[in-house]
């Protein structure tokens, strides 16, 4: 049989569309499924942290000098590579902001002079239901088992629907080449290129190797970082003792960020 | 068929290099913008979605509002609009081609756009944009492009194509209010967070998509031999005030569930748009010109005698389209990302490479219609 130019066209379309349309039915019928016939996963450390929910307290009490919120930014910033880029396109993870622009709808004006000029440490709230992970298009951002929202870097398109999606600003677009914007790049942590988004990852790649974020790490105590899911840990038991906020409570997302008031 | 967009007076050729030009200028700016990122744009980490957004927004309601000539036609046999019903194809075919395009040139990573097919995700509503702008596409170029063919031939249209009209029709509507439930499902915008969003996405569309599309015919009137029958232009004059009235009825609405309420978070949108907040007030003059536009227009529209005549119609015509284009095309977008989620106000404006590129995508949309077009008058003059 001669294959003439209409037939040969009409395979190769089908194929593709095969291809293409034979994985997206896998993924949509059987997720995972296809992960799984991959060869077996590498091991974790045995030396990791693990968790239900990981969760963090932020001691608003602790955090009386400017230069321990910097030396938080800074550690968490250096670690991951994070570029300073000057003005309204900026890429920040973590980061701090006025009380008023903190809680919105739960602040008033006669609160103490101290706490109206108070800076408060912001960062993603890794949700217990995320909006961002609702909205995006391709599971590039997608919450992990032990309640950390992550973004896989290598798929995300940049349509920017998880920094509309997200009511607490958490999130940064690299607009531009983030490299040059670095002062030294850490070569244990990936640097990102222009057209994706990132965000705090509660510092996944150090959990892993059995370390704290590296906010905690250099907190002197002002942070605290610990399993919500579990009754007997630490950060249950502060909570249990003392008065805390969580940002938008009315949005239902359930954050994991707790401010210690 | 295609071969007789090839054929055509200095007129024709003129527009068209017209619009080559105008790809190019925009082609251009996008390489410069998919060399140095989205940095070249107006945008920012707070106002992370502006001008081609809101363009695709507005152009879904073009695309969808090609259904208002579509359903009085088949669903209701009014025969004044059987002739023009393939140009409301034809320009829901550009209008969503377009929408596509300004989709790719918002990426950061266009070259991952497949992720969206290889990894489906049903629970994001872009994924189901994607599935209902693509289907609407195709269904709008088969019944349009079979029709034109049966023509051509003197023949009835297939028979098949008939389901894939009336599927068309709850089709158009699903676009609008998908492109809507983009934006009405985000929580902590409060200003998109409405139930009635699809409803008044789809009442302006039924109004600004017409009155386009009748301001084009009128122009192709001129260059053609196209007959605009009496009766179709007063009949989509009425769909197109009616359709006027409920989208501003809505915005009232909006309005009132705001200030009455007295809820901060619904209020300060529309502060921002309509007196401006805290010195920040680029968008004021706009959303003012919005409202002169919208009630002068709707007093043309309303009176029969303004209505009837041509030239005041067209007045108000364009001054409607123009005032659908800064509500959606300005005020949506930019006023749901002002304030930020930390009550602070980043304002947005687009930079010229930015503008150039959109200005590029229409281009891109008027050569397609164009085209569309002039295939759809030849094939009509040589049956003639």
């Amino acid at each position: 049989m001669a294959l003439n130019r209409r037939s040969f066209l009409k395979a190769a379309g089908l194929t593709t569309l095969a291809g293409l349309g034979g994985h997206a039915a896998m993924e949509l019928l059987a997720p995972g499924a296809l992960e799984a016939a991959q060869p077996a996963q590498v091991g974790a450390y045995p030396e990791a942290l693990t968790a239900k929910r990981w969760a963090m307290l932020i001691d608003t009490e602790k955090f009386t000098s400017a230069e321990l919120y910097q030396k938080c930014i800074d550690a968490c910033h250096k670690t991951h590579n994070v570029p300073t880029i000057p003005g309204k396109q900026e890429v920040k993870w973590l980061w701090t902001e006025r009380y008023a622009g903190t809680f919105p709808e739960q602040q008033h004006a006669l609160v103490p002079e101290k706490v109206k000029h108070q800076p408060f440490l912001l960062l993603c709230n890794h949700c217990d239901d995320p909006p961002c992970v609702r909205v995006c298009p391709t599971k590039a951002t997608f919450k992990r088992a032990d309640g950390i929202v992550m973004m896989d870097m290598h798929r995300c398109i940049g349509c920017r629907y998880c920094m509309a999606g997200c009511p607490y600003g958490a999130r940064s677009f690299n607009f531009r080449d983030p490299r040059p914007f670095v002062e030294n790049i850490d070569e244990h942590y990936p640097t990102r290129m222009k057209g994706v988004v990132e965000k705090c990852t509660f510092c996944e790649d150090r959990l892993a190797k059995g370390q704290l974020p590296a906010c905690v790490e250099v907190s002197e105590g002002a942070l605290i970082f610990g399993d919500l899911a579990d009754e007997d840990s630490e950060v249950r038991r502060i909570l249990r003792e003392r008065y805390s906020l969580r940002r938008k409570p009315s949005l239902g997302t359930n954050p994991s960020v707790f401010y210690l008031i | 068929m295609l071969e007789k967009a090839l054929q055509g007076n200095k007129t024709y050729w003129g527009w068209i290099g017209a619009l080559l030009v105008l790809i190019g200028i925009g082609f251009g700016c996008y390489l410069y913008q998919l060399n140095e990122g989205l940095t070249i744009t107006g945008l920012s980490r707070d106002v992370s979605w502006g001008f081609y957004i809101a363009q695709f927004t507005i152009l879904v309601g073009v695309a969808a509002s090609g259904v208002m000539l579509v359903l009085p036609y088949y669903l209701h046999g009014h025969k004044p609009f059987g002739r023009l019903v393939i140009y409301g194809e034809f320009l829901a075919v550009a209008a969503v081609i377009m929408c596509l395009l300004f989709i790719v040139v918002d990426l950061g990573q266009p070259q991952r756009l497949m992720n969206v097919l290889l990894h489906p995700t049903p629970n994001s509503i872009l994924f189901w944009d994607m599935v209902v702008l693509n289907g609407y596409l195709f269904l709008n170029i088969v019944i349009g492009w079979s029709h034109l063919h049966a023509e051509k031939k003197g023949i009835r249209p297939p028979s098949w194509v008939k389901p894939l009209i009336y599927l068309s029709i709850p089709w158009a509507i699903s676009i609008h209010t998908v492109t809507a439930f983009l934006y009405a499902g985000l929580p902590g915008r409060h200003f998109w967070l409405t139930a009635i969003l699809a409803a008044r996405f789809l009442a302006s569309a039924f109004a600004c998509g017409p009155a386009l599309l009748l301001l084009i015919l009128f122009i192709v009137r001129r260059v053609s031999d196209l007959v605009i029958p009496r009766e179709a232009i007063q009949t989509l004059s009425k769909i197109i005030t009616y359709a006027w009235i409920l989208n501003l009825f809505f915005l009232a609405l909006e309005l009132f569930t705001g200030f009455y309420s007295n809820l901060p978070g619904h209020m300060h949108s529309f502060e921002y748009l309509f007196a401006g907040h805290h010195g920040y007030d680029s968008l004021v003059p706009w959303m003012w010109n919005f409202v002169f536009l919208a009630v002068t227009s709707l007093i043309l529209m309303v009176n029969p005698g303004t209505r009837n005549n041509q030239t005041t119609l067209i007045i108000a015509l364009i001054m409607m389209f123009v005032a659908g284009w800064i509500d959606k095309g300005l005020g949506l977008i930019i006023g749901g990302f002002v304030p930020n989620p930390f009550e602070g106000i980043t304002e947005y404006w687009p930079t010229i490479p930015e503008a150039f590129i959109a200005v590029g995508v229409y281009a891109a949309g008027f050569l397609i219609l164009t085209v569309l077009y002039k295939i759809t008058l030849e094939v009509r003059r040589a049956n003639a």
